[in-house]
């Protein structure tokens, strides 16, 4: 995807007493490691869809994939180590204290900063959650060394062997690709399901390392007093569904939205939405498709009304089959859709519906 | 009570427009705004200090045109405002950034006790949400983001208990001033300031600080306090292959029946699927 750059940074712009070569006392830095988001004994996918991305990262270096496990001392701290190690770790360092027992911002911090520091890791990625996005901030800035937040693909540098990790830029119009040459590790944060999930390889093997922490919990400030969980199915499931209808502020009036709503009905499918419709206060925001909302990976996504921002394109462009529906032929949805109809949306979509009531049922009468 | 609030001025993004030749972002024309997630950590500190009094510093790092900004805020009822403006704070990546807002922070902090900071969750140009945790680690302040409600704040103990978001549920913590907090979108609507409150704001002298005003270390700001570097900005490459167009003559109806047509043929599992 690379291509000329649109703003080379120019040679003078990066001088100027800018570090850009990595010194020789970092060069001792070994190694990728994903921070597994524990929370109450459940992993969050993401972390193992970061192990596949480390994976091919340390393959590309030549250095072991190490997998760090947080949490209170509990009989689910070998289990997750296991599936770590099939997902593609070679090290799990597990970091277990009665302290650890729920996420706070500080004791994280403080041991991971501390784990990083003892074990030195070239780079450390985190899933881009509410936990992640919270302790990779803090950790940083500790570190004092780069972060690049919800990064939409990883590579190394062929010519200096740093990370490149490229994300969506000024609001979702460019992409850019940003580095950490001089300071070590480098450090980024990922969305849930920008990456795929790896195969499961049962005949992994790896090496645990226990690291002991030494916390005490007067020294942290900021208590958990309770945890109130949501009620299942309150939220959108898109992340997961195989079908999604996704509308757009293309659809002209938030009332249109119900032919949206109408065809997912007929296919089983998820509702989804552009931010601008978001924003607008048409739908609810667990329904945005995108960089600031969910990234999908459905077999069937049908798009109607959506010009296809590049903020949109992140968070749908991995899907099986995309099928846009645009009145303007050049709507940059149809540069990255499979499929595409160049007509007015709120005619297309109730005929659309109409087709598919049509055909499953003849396809149910045949089967 | 003290609370100073960082807010950042940025591009509407919904109408920012690359330009179809160059490749580079046509800026000339769009509108700025406070940065939408900024407004809700601005109203929380408001109703605080309803409640307890004291005073609401907002605080912005930019260009001069930052100022309309920070007027905007003013008249929503902030008491002072502060302009943190400097060549050399060109290029600043979130790392940078934290540490020119932290010193901006600990200047006001002499003229009077912070007590808290409130940041927006991310901003809507740069989406890292990166700045708030590190303006907490570097104040050594409690860190609690993603806050869906401020359950209570108690001066007296210095206590504050919130809700926070978290993944499958919310966690209530109990925690102590000072502390730098982000409000969660949706968890308040911003107020339409008064009358008084916008007479205010355009008579209030702006804090207009630069680095010298504030800043201890030179070489922690702009492009050489950074350490991430952008290698590339580029517009993505269409797919190898456009979008293939569905086509047939009879409007709407024959529209979708090619493209259910075609789905079906192209994707035979599609359709065994959808009659499971």
């Amino acid at each position: 995807m690379s291509q000329a750059p649109a703003n080379p940074p120019s040679a003078k712009k990066a001088a100027g007493g800018r570090k850009l070569e990595l010194p020789e006392e970092l060069k001792v830095y070994k190694g990728v490691w994903v921070i597994v988001e524990q929370e109450r004994g459940k992993v969050h996918t993401v972390s193992y869809e970061l192990l596949g991305e480390a994976r091919k990262l340390a393959d590309k270096l030549g250095v072991e994939v190490g997998a760090v496990v947080l949490g209170a001392p509990g009989p689910f701290i070998n289990e997750i180590s296991g599936e770590a190690i099939s997902y593609g770790a070679d090290v799990v360092y597990t970091v277990l204290d009665p302290v650890l027992a729920e996420y706070r911002t500080e004791p994280y911090s403080k041991v991971m900063t501390d784990v990083v520091n003892t074990f030195k890791p070239e780079i450390v990625l985190l899933g881009a959650s509410t936990l992640g996005r919270d302790l990779a901030g803090a950790i940083a800035t500790t570190l004092l060394t780069g972060l690049t937040a919800d990064c939409t693909e990883l590579d190394i540098s062929p010519e200096n062997r740093s990370l490149a990790a490229t994300r969506p830029t000024f609001g979702g119009t460019l992409l850019c690709t940003i580095q950490t040459l001089a300071y070590r590790p480098q450090m980024a944060t990922i969305r849930p399901r920008v990456m795929q999930m790896p195969e499961k390889d049962l005949t992994r093997t790896g090496r645990i390392v226990e690291v002991t922490p030494n916390l005490a919990e007067e020294v942290f400030v900021t208590k958990v007093l309770d945890f109130i969980p949501d009620r299942d199915q309150q939220e959108a499931q898109l992340a997961f569904a195989d079908i999604i209808i996704g509308g757009g502020k293309g659809l002209q009036k938030p009332e249109n939205f119900k032919l949206i709503w109408d065809l997912a009905e007929v296919l089983g499918a998820e509702v989804g939405a552009s931010r601008p419709c978001v924003q607008a206060g048409w739908v609810s925001g667990d329904r945005q498709i995108g960089q600031t909302g969910k990234t999908i990976r459905p077999k069937l996504y049908i798009a109607a009304g959506i010009s296809g921002a590049i903020q949109h394109r992140v968070g749908c462009e991995n899907s099986d089959v995309i099928l846009a529906i645009n009145s303007d032929p050049n709507a940059p949805i149809f540069d990255f859709a499979h499929h595409g109809i160049v007509g007015d949306a709120l005619q297309i979509l109730p005929a659309l519906t109409e087709q598919f009531r049509q055909r499953r049922l003849v396809n149910r009468k045949a089967s | 009570m003290h609370i100073v609030v960082c807010i950042k001025q940025v591009p509407d993004s919904a109408q920012i427009r690359i330009h179809p030749v160059t490749n580079t972002i046509m800026r000339q024309g769009v509108p700025a705004i406070i940065n939408p997630y900024d407004l809700f950590s601005l109203e929380e500190a408001l109703r605080l200090k309803d409640r307890f009094g004291g005073r609401v510093t907002v605080l912005t790092m930019g260009p001069p045109m930052a100022e309309a900004s920070l007027r905007k805020a003013l008249s929503f009822g902030a008491t002072h405002a502060v302009l943190l403006t400097d060549r050399k704070f060109a290029g600043s990546d979130t790392l940078a950034t934290s540490y020119a807002l932290t010193s901006a922070i600990r200047k006001l902090h002499e003229e009077e006790p912070v007590d808290m900071v409130f940041c927006g969750k991310q901003t809507i140009d740069g989406d890292t949400a990166q700045v708030g945790p590190g303006i907490a680690t570097r104040m050594n302040m409690q860190q609690l983001t993603y806050v869906a409600k401020i359950e209570d704040v108690n001066l007296e103990s210095r206590e504050i208990t919130v809700h926070r978001r978290s993944e499958g549920g919310v966690q209530v913590l109990k925690s102590q001033l000072p502390a730098m907090i982000t409000m969660l979108e949706g968890s308040n609507t911003m107020r339409f300031g008064t009358m008084d409150d916008m007479f205010r704001a355009a008579r209030t002298p702006l804090m207009n600080w630069n680095k010298d005003t504030c800043v201890d270390d030179e070489s922690k700001v702009g492009l050489k306090g950074s350490p991430t570097v952008v290698s590339k900005v580029f517009v993505p490459k269409p797919r190898a292959q456009k979008a293939k167009m569905v086509t047939a003559e009879g409007g709407s109806p024959a529209l979708a029946a090619a493209a259910v047509d075609m789905l079906f043929t192209t994707y035979p599992k599609l359709a065994t699927d959808l009659a499971g």
